[in-house]
């Protein structure tokens, strides 16, 4: 029988467009803010998990100089990467390592500088997180895969752009009220579709530049206990109800549709059940909106509305705070920013946060499960963690 | 070619190559004769593209070639307005998904084909093909 696996803290450094500093010391930043939280001392850590996306800095086997950097030694430490999933990723191993009973604590830091690279050269990158024989050679890119399934279910449902462009004004509602988003803008309906505007100008037909999240600089950190640990530590802890993970062909030519997430939807299949909840039971969600079309299809996924209805959910703005399932009251990826291995974490945070009751000018009411859904790659790693209270 | 020395076709392929050795290096042999083809499974006759030289079906390593042939339907595409380093000066160009029944497969819209002409659903066929800077590929056009 496995325990029973908790968070007693969290912490989320700003998202910036360029941090002025290196990796240990960005990551500092939300390690504080979980210390602080959970009010554990360094000693009764047993052990990290460092996340990340490789290659967008210099840093061979980051673990080592941040695990030093925190003060962390003697205590194991290593990588964990799934892309943009990476730090739910290691949630997951947390988890494990404190269910198991080989751990009694054990921390999550993800982190991910991406301003020491052009935005051309992240692009590539990114598109080196794909098929490298196979797609890479015909010049992909994140924005444009996601495009395709924008157009596959503008094709199968009826989607429009417009509908995709709510999604991006309902994130910047709430980007502005997050002081720790990248973009804390106001974004309109307008302005997205306008060609002739930033926002509107075509990036990957038919995404546009406001269908895009803004790369960022970032880091996250989450420190998960056991059942014991977590009652003795914090005030109102925080349980990891469900947990799911599943994987997708990485070259599309492997999927069976473009129109949704296979990988989001058996990982969430595999949450709902390990937390005997279904979607109706979720009170606030976080979902990975990397570009609109993301968070649409996540409606859909996570069970939220029905296949090919996603696009009523955000017309009827039932994904606002008061609406009947919040989804993203943080700004999201689009307009708090994804710095990508920082970003499952730091979703994780506003759940939590959101649980507790902490959220401030977000908060929704009386919420007593929340979820997590983060993507890595184009689909092709799917996690859904549900969080609750008792 | 000389014995120890690599088979390193393969950086032949695309507008910017990422790998030099594969065990399927034979695919740009097959480009440069005119055909675009994939791999099947000797032993259980499992059809692969992208072509792969082992079977996780059934783990054999006994593949043979067939050629794509006939025609697919798209499933999905997109017109890239900004590219990836490498790629910046052949914007605008679309990457498609091909449906072709046993297989699917990804590649490019060929230039010949305007971007709304393109609807999902609509057959195409696959044709072999010449990058801007004249290396081997190959492109969808319409059937």
């Amino acid at each position: 029988m496995s325990r029973k696996v908790g968070i007693v803290g969290v912490g989320q450094s700003a998202f910036v467009r360029t941090y002025p500093g290196s990796i240990r010391e960005l990551v500092f930043e939300s390690f504080r803010e979980a210390m602080k939280d959970s009010g554990i001392a360094r000693t009764d850590i047993d052990a990290t998990v460092v996340c990340s996306a490789p290659e967008y800095d210099k840093q061979r086997s980051p673990a080592g100089v941040i695990a030093e950097y925190l003060g962390l030694n003697p205590q194991p430490t290593f990588y964990a990467e799934t892309l943009c999933s990476s730090s739910s990723t290691g949630l997951r191993l947390a988890y494990s390592l404190v269910a198991s009973g080989l751990h009694d604590v054990v921390m999550v830091i993800g982190f991910q500088i991406m301003s020491q690279l052009t935005s051309v050269e992240s692009q590539e990158r990114m598109g080196r997180g794909a098929d490298i024989l196979w797609e890479s050679p015909f010049g992909t890119m994140m924005p444009a895969y996601y495009a395709m399934h924008a157009r596959a279910h503008m094709a199968k449902y009826g989607t429009t752009p417009e509908d995709l462009a709510l999604i991006r004004v309902k994130a910047a509602t709430y980007g502005q009220l997050n002081p720790l988003a990248v973009y804390r803008k106001p974004v309109t309906l307008d302005q997205i579709m306008d060609p002739s505007s930033f926002l509107g100008a075509p990036v990957a037909v038919p995404l546009r530049g406001g269908d895009c999240c803004a790369n960022a600089d970032g880091s996250s950190c989450l420190i998960v206990a056991s059942e014991e640990k977590a009652r003795a530590l914090a005030k109102k802890p925080v349980w990891i109800k469900g947990i799911g993970a599943a994987s997708a062909p990485v070259n599309l030519a492997g999927r069976d549709r473009l129109y949704g997430l296979a990988a989001a939807e058996e990982a969430a299949r595999q949450a709902y059940k390990m937390a005997g909840i279904t979607a109706a039971d979720i009170d606030v969600a976080e979902v990975h909106d990397c570009f609109t079309i993301a968070e649409l299809m996540a409606y859909e996924n996570l069970g939220f509305a029905k296949p090919g209805e996603g696009r009523e959910l955000i017309r009827s703005k039932e994904t606002y705070k008061e609406g009947r399932i919040p989804v993203n009251v943080d700004g999201g990826l689009l307009s708090k920013g994804h710095p990508i291995g920082a970003t499952g974490g730091s979703q994780v945070r506003t759940i939590v946060l959101q649980l507790r009751g902490e959220a401030g000018e977000i908060q929704v009411k009386d919420p007593v499960f929340g979820l997590v859904h983060n993507i890595g790659g184009v689909g092709l790693y799917g996690n859904v963690t549900i969080l609750g209270l008792e | 070619m000389a014995k120890n020395e690599l088979d390193t076709r393969f950086t032949e392929f695309g507008t910017v190559s990422f790998a030099a050795v594969t065990r399927v290096n034979d695919f740009i042999g097959h480009l440069e004769n005119g055909k675009l083809m994939g791999t099947r499974c000797v032993k259980c006759g499992k059809t692969f593209f992208p072509p792969r030289a082992q079977c996780c079906e059934c783990l054999s390593a006994e593949i043979e070639w067939f050629e794509v042939a006939g025609e697919g339907k798209l499933v999905g595409y997109s017109t890239l307005q900004y590219a990836p380093t490498g790629f910046t000066e052949e914007v605008p160009y679309t990457i498609a998904l091909v449906d072709y029944g046993d297989y699917k497969v990804f590649g490019r819209i060929d230039a010949s084909v305007p971007e709304a002409d393109l609807a999902v659903g609509m057959t195409l066929k696959a044709a072999v093909s010449r990058t801007s800077n004249g290396r081997l590929t190959y492109v969808f056009k319409r059937a």
